[in-house]
């Protein structure tokens, strides 16, 4: 019992990691990216074309299906349409400087949207067989360390890894000080040879791609290739889970788990549906104690990028 | 001497002045500014229209798309009614922003502000419906309904004032912290733990005052010229558009900023709660659930910044949203093709998006380079 709570606690997890992981990306470069849940949602949609074109290319026979070509594509595709995204937002935000809060919000309704109407065009047939691939667990064996840790699908350990590989590239390499300069201080890191505008775009498709494949797991792994429009809120829970991690994708990764225990909680627990709401309320309350904790603490490693929310003009002192 | 010139010219990289700059404008004129802005709304309403007939596949449903359009918001006295209800509802909460917005306060929690406050006035309506009379009720929802939109505004509000906490991320989790109380009480009030809560029966002043239908519009008209007047002509306005401006202008002229922030989150959070008040008491069967709100709180956010704070601009963004809103469903809804408000989200979503790319043009100048005499 506990064994299959902890085991889906991680598989759940997922979603918010990679999620989580794109949005310190984007964040560390100063732009605070409220578009994430249209991105994770158009991150879905890419996913689906994609698998849905690889299927066409075997013919339709889905014994045929190359579990790793699966993956790959769906990772293709879901970061291309969730970048494309994350593309719009930065052109938004770097080159016109519009307001990141209401430009984020707008990719939101819009990468919602496209989702949920376009998702209905494409063929989704045979999609249960694809979800097999994705789901299928390095070990089938029943011992607890297998249960809890060989029995999930390819996308759960990338996601492990990329945060692993982000924390890292952030704190030990050039490029990821040079990040961190330009989330602190634009003008600075400007004078000092960085080039900004390049290392805001790259911060911002590449995050919102990694943010994408966040959705093309919400569809293929979790829902097991069907789909019900519900991301949003995980999508905002990933912007939280950023805060809850401070800006560390490696301790996202725990932080991440811990949400989706929350998340999943109630359905094992034999609490009446009212205080399973409450429950699912925690995530959310939890991510505001830490917000309050660390401005109170006022530490410096665990403050915002200063320059978060701010379009940087060069012309302007 | 020419030999020598070549030389260095040969050694030294010789940079191209940049294809194009920025330079920041300080004065454009007014008409400018709204030549800009209508045209970026025609270019919008076109693509919207290339979009539709793409979906069709049929060239003709680009005229019937703008016929859809106009249906969705005019085309039965019912649905302008219930186009003028929304506009209602959208104004208020746009208002209710927009203040906050004024004082570079990101308050995006409008949508759960709007919802504590709804869930207070149903709070008041299933516990004190039935053993109090009608007006006492209705006093009480509104109470009710401002405290707990001031509440969830006030939060925020203080630990900004105090610490610093960042508003943004704060308000946004208050949004969800209200989503989910409200499928606690629904959950606890619904008969047989169905999930879903009808109507609540009392609590609804619906054609109270002898105007059924635009009594919401009647009451925010009223809202908008109160919010209109205290920005315009108090000295409160003036204080949270200094903060606005300039932390540091402000402390030095002896404006007391954490009073400032927490008063208008106050305000902020009271309108909200009187857009709560109306979604659930205004109606004809006051009823509570998470999607009572519907978006509308994070749309209000784009209402107000696209109107630039200014309350009398906002009366005709927020009609234009919702007209935007209402006809692409009705658009979707007559020619079958499914999930009518996603359709409708895409097409909001190109209007934004374009808006607000079109501000670059009113800030920014773009100079290109001279060609070079040769």
């Amino acid at each position: 019992m506990f064994l299959t709570f902890l085991k889906n606690a991680i598989r759940f997890s997922t979603i918010f990691l990679f999620g989580s992981t794109g949005e310190t990306i984007t964040e560390k470069s100063g732009h605070l990216n409220l578009g994430t849940p249209g991105i994770m949602c158009m991150g879905a949609l890419g996913g689906c074309v994609g698998e849905s074109l690889y299927l066409k290319s075997i013919g339709g026979d889905y014994a045929a299906i190359d579990g790793f070509s699966a993956v790959v594509i769906g990772i293709l595709f879901a970061m291309l349409f969730a970048g494309l995204g994350g593309l719009i937002y930065g052109f938004l935000t770097i080159t016109l400087r519009c307001n990141q809060n209401v430009s984020g919000l707008a990719i939101t309704t819009f990468g919602a949207g496209v989702t949920n109407f376009f998702i209905n065009y494409v063929d989704r047939n045979g999609f249960n067989y694809l979800a097999a691939k994705f789901t299928a667990p390095v070990s089938q064996a029943n011992d607890w360390f297998s249960t809890i840790f060989l029995s999930h699908g390819a996308l759960v350990y990338l996601a492990i890894v990329l945060a692993l590989v982000v924390a890292f590239i952030m704190k030990k390499t050039r490029t990821g000080l040079n990040l961190t300069a330009i989330g602190e201080n634009p003008a600075t890191a400007d004078a000092a040879g960085i080039n900004v505008t390049g290392y805001k775009y790259v911060s911002c498709v590449l995050g919102s791609g990694i943010s994408g494949i966040g959705g093309l797991f919400y569809i293929m792994d979790y829902l097991y290739g069907s789909w019900e429009y519900s991301i949003d809120a995980m999508g905002w829970l990933a912007v939280a889970l950023v805060i809850f991690s401070v800006w560390k994708p490696n301790w996202g990764i725990l932080g991440s788990i811990l949400f989706g225990a929350l998340y999943i909680l109630p359905y094992y627990t034999n609490f009446s549906f009212a205080i399973q709401e409450i429950i699912k309320m925690i995530p959310y309350a939890v991510t505001i104690i830490v917000l309050i904790i660390t401005s109170i603490i006022n530490r410096r490693e665990s403050q915002p990028p200063a320059a978060l929310g701010l379009s940087y003009f060069r012309e302007e002192r | 001497m020419t030999v020598k010139n070549e030389a260095v010219v040969s050694t030294v990289k010789r940079h191209k002045e940049p294809l194009f700059r920025l330079i920041k404008r300080t004065d454009i004129p007014i008409w400018k500014k709204w030549v800009i802005r209508i045209a970026t709304f025609a270019v919008a309403a076109i693509t919207a229209g290339l979009l539709f007939t793409f979906i069709i596949g049929d060239g003709a449903a680009f005229g019937t798309f703008f016929k859809e359009l106009w249906s969705g918001s005019f085309g039965t006295e019912r649905l302008t009614y219930i186009f003028l209800n929304n506009w209602a509802i959208m104004m208020c909460i746009s208002l209710a922003v927009t203040p906050a917005f004024k004082m570079r306060f990101w308050n995006i929690g409008a949508e759960g502000q709007t919802l504590a406050a709804a869930l207070g006035a149903a709070f008041v309506i299933h516990y004190f419906g039935k053993s109090l009379i009608e007006p006492v009720v209705i006093l009480l929802m509104l109470v009710a309904a401002l405290f707990m939109g001031m509440l969830w505004a006030l939060l925020p509000a203080i630990f900004k004032a105090v610490w610093g906490t960042n508003e943004t991320l704060f308000t946004l989790m208050m949004n969800y912290v209200a989503i989910q109380l409200v499928n606690f009480f629904v959950n606890l009030w619904s008969p047989g733990g169905s999930g879903t809560i009808g109507n609540l029966g009392n609590g609804s002043f619906h054609g109270l005052f002898g105007l059924p239908y635009i009594q919401n519009a009647v009451f925010v008209a009223i809202v908008t010229i109160i919010v209109f007047v205290y920005l315009k002509f108090f000295k409160h306005g003036y204080e949270l558009e200094v903060v606005g401006e300039s932390v540091n202008t402000a402390k030095y002229i002896g404006i007391n900023v954490k009073k400032v922030i927490i008063r208008t989150m106050i305000l902020s959070g009271a309108v909200c709660g009187f857009a709560g008040f109306l979604l659930v008491g205004g109606s004809p069967t006051p009823t509570i659930n998470t999607g009572l709100v519907g978006g509308r709180g994070f749309t209000a956010i784009l209402v107000s910044w696209l109107s630039k704070f200014s309350p009398i601009a906002m009366i005709f963004v927020a009609a234009l949203v919702v007209f935007l809103q209402k006809g692409a469903s009705q658009a979707s809804d007559s020619f079958h093709l499914g999930a009518s408000s996603a359709f409708s989200n895409i097409i909001i979503g190109i209007f934004f998006l374009m808006i607000i790319a079109c501000e670059f043009f009113i800030d920014y100048q773009i100079k290109f380079r001279k060609k070079e005499g040769k």
